[in-house]
């Protein structure tokens, strides 16, 4: 018997999952498939023209200040990872309360999503982003002034051109209200926002958003990536203090399988050519760029900021150290027809780990506290390791780390991140 | 000329001043918006972009014409334009009352969620687009594709609809609807017989997905 490479049988299954049910499969997660990514990349280290810092004694700061162009005040972060936005509605009120608490114990920000701001999220962040989002659910100026910054999403990695998505089974009573829909609908919010079309009426918008918060708040923009240089340089004429830029494989709660795999380009082949908008316009490291989309790991972290990222933001890898798909659970997710490491379907709302789900019951199986301390622990982690490469390339600052710093393992990463082949000072394309 | 910023900050401050007249509007974007106070604004002349947006509580009224998204997700209060307003007129608005003299643009209604808008004259295409809750009210003509993937806000049209969108159909115009408009159509103080309007509202075929609707979306 031989496998075919062209019908595999991922490729087999979904061919008949799609003759059997007649609609495009829905999921939650991110891109799958592999595409050149921060594995692709290796630091180079100190050597004999580099002096490493001591990994114990010497210095290697975190911080990061965001929304100093026009905002009164900016956000002083201590470490350069966020969360990412995520509704309360594709997750449960306790996750949410998990990620603030989490995110506030090592100083970082969290953010809202397509849903609204609710109040345990709000009391358990220190620093709290509120998204303006197409739909708009649960927007309100009460919670615009509460919020410590505001960002307006354009697209996300994901779906970059596509609406949010939140199925009835996950429309709970207080999901309803806060939405302003009836009980159990599917929900398909808009992909274009209802006020402003493109970046001249976007300027205006954002005036707007200033005027009614006084000049106090950072706003950021966030792009999913597609034209990186385009919409970066949009961003900053349009006024954004800061541009989240989310590559391919950045998560979300629901969407079509179709549009996670195959729209938008990696996060690594984003990075450059939004540093290029930046340095082109002279406000790179003025307005700030936070790459998301596939960020696992204080390595992964530190390869965005050498590439000429401000800070990076986490959503999957947020929620898997809050216990998503853990391997305790394998027996609960068996009973849905999944694997602990392969849970997805997380628009369904029967997540087991009470993480993606409106169901009390199941809601009520997760410990937000405990859930922060997770979160805490796996960014504490993610800051120690990308201080050791910092240290060990001689930056006193992880903002220090910079392209010189980075090989390239691959032709594709190396045209990408526009460092060299490792090895050679072959950059294809340069 | 007092700046704008000047003129939205002492809207904003503690205890503001009951009446306000704002005079050369000369079409400045954002104004008189964000306010939270039960007070009164006169803006005499011609009004910008987001003109009372995100209103709470006020009462702002403009002599003259409004540019996009006038009273964009109002709260509560009232906004009233002499003349017309461009697209996207009380676009995702939670509550109040948006009343407008003359013609809205495209999209009047966007994504409302419990505002109540009411026309004296026309409304562009697509108004009401995914309208969730509250109540458009256009005396005049509406634009094609009205109402198009509307939840449960209602619609009263008194001219012609170029054409409904989806899920969108015309419904009995019950005792309860002309009940409800009359006193709707008193508040704005719009004299017009509730009698001589139609109904439109969600057929509730599209609430969950199936592929047998798949050509509607």
């Amino acid at each position: 018997m031989r496998e075919s490479a062209l019908f595999d049988r991922n490729t087999i299954a979904e061919i008949q999952r799609a003759a059997r049910e007649g609609i495009y499969d829905i999921r939650g997660f991110g891109a799958k498939r592999r595409v050149p990514h921060f594995d692709d990349l290796l630091f180079l280290g100190a050597s004999m023209s580099r002096y490493p810092l001591e990994g114990y004694r010497e210095r290697c700061d975190t911080d990061v200040t965001v929304g100093a162009r026009h905002a009164a005040k900016p956000l002083h972060l201590d470490i350069p990872i966020t969360i990412a936005g995520m509704s309360f509605g594709a997750l449960s009120a306790p996750a949410k309360e998990a990620l603030g608490r989490g995110a506030s114990e090592v100083g970082t920000s969290t953010t809202t999503g397509d849903g609204g701001m609710t109040p345990e999220e709000r009391e358990h962040s220190r620093t709290l982003v509120y998204q303006l989002l197409p739909s708009r659910y649960g927007m309100n100026p009460d919670d615009l002034r509460k919020a410590d910054a505001i960002e307006i999403v354009v697209g996300q990695g994901a779906k970059p051109g596509g609406g949010g998505m939140l199925l009835g089974q996950k429309i709970s009573d207080r999901v309803a209200e806060m939405r302003d829909l009836p009980k159990g609908i599917d929900q398909r919010s808009a992909c274009r926002h209802p006020d402003w079309t493109g970046p001249d009426d976007l300027e205006i918008k954002i005036h707007e958003l200033r005027e009614i918060t006084d000049w106090q708040k950072p706003i950021f923009i966030k792009v999913g990536a597609t034209r990186p240089y385009f919409d970066t340089a949009l961003a900053v004429k349009a006024g954004a203090d800061a541009v989240v830029l989310d590559g391919m494989q950045g998560g979300t709660a629901a969407t079509q399988e179709v549009f996670i795999e195959h729209v938008g380009i990696p996060t690594l082949a984003a990075i450059r050519p939004a540093v290029d908008a930046l340095q082109d316009l002279d406000v790179h490291r003025e307005v700030q760029l936070i790459v998301s989309g596939g960020i696992r790991s204080g390595a992964d972290a530190a390869k965005a900021l050498a590439l000429g990222a401000d800070a990076v933001s986490i959503g999957v890898a947020a929620l898997i150290a809050l216990g998503d798909n853990a391997p305790e659970l394998d027996a609960d997710y068996a009973e849905i027809g999944s694997a602990a490491g392969f849970y997805d379907d997380w628009h369904e709302g029967r997540d087991p780990a009470g993480i993606s789900t409106q169901d009390d019951e199941l809601a009520a199986r997760f410990d937000p506290e405990l859930g922060g301390r997770r979160l805490a622990n796996y960014l504490r982690t993610m800051v120690l390791e990308a201080q050791t490469l910092a240290r060990a390339c001689g930056k006193s600052h992880l903002h220090n780390l910079e392209p010189e710093d980075l090989v390239a393992l691959t032709l594709e990463a190396s045209a990408m991140a526009r460092v060299p082949l490792a090895g050679t000072t072959w950059i294809p394309g340069a | 000329m007092t700046p704008l910023r000047e003129l939205n900050a002492a809207l904003h401050g503690p205890e503001p001043e009951q009446h306000w007249c704002v005079l050369n509007p000369r079409g400045a974007h954002a104004l008189a918006a964000g306010i939270d106070a039960a007070i009164e604004v006169e803006i005499d002349g011609h009004a910008g972009y987001y003109c009372a947006g995100m209103n709470k509580l006020a009462t702002v009224r403009v002599h003259g014409n409004a540019g996009v998204g006038l009273a964009e997700n109002i709260m509560s209060g009232r906004v009233v334009v002499d003349g017309s307003a461009s697209q996207s007129a009380g676009a995702t608005g939670h509550g109040g009352l948006v009343v407008i003299r003359g013609d809205a643009s495209a999209r009047a209604g966007i994504s409302m969620k419990g505002v109540d808008i009411v026309v004296q004259g026309s409304v562009g295409h697509m108004s009401a687009f995914m309208a969730q809750k509250g109540r458009l009210v256009v005396l005049g003509d509406a634009g094609e594709a009205l109402g198009d993937s509307i939840y449960e806000a209602r619609l009263y049209v008194r001219g012609q609809v170029a054409g409904l969108g989806a899920d969108c159909v015309e419904k009995e115009m019950r005792d309860e609807h002309r009940a409800e408009l009359a006193e709707l159509l008193d508040e704005a103080e719009v004299d017009a017989d509730a009698s001589d309007f139609r109904r439109y509202g969600s057929a509730r075929k599209l609430y969950n997905f199936h592929v047998d609707n798949a050509g509607a979306y």
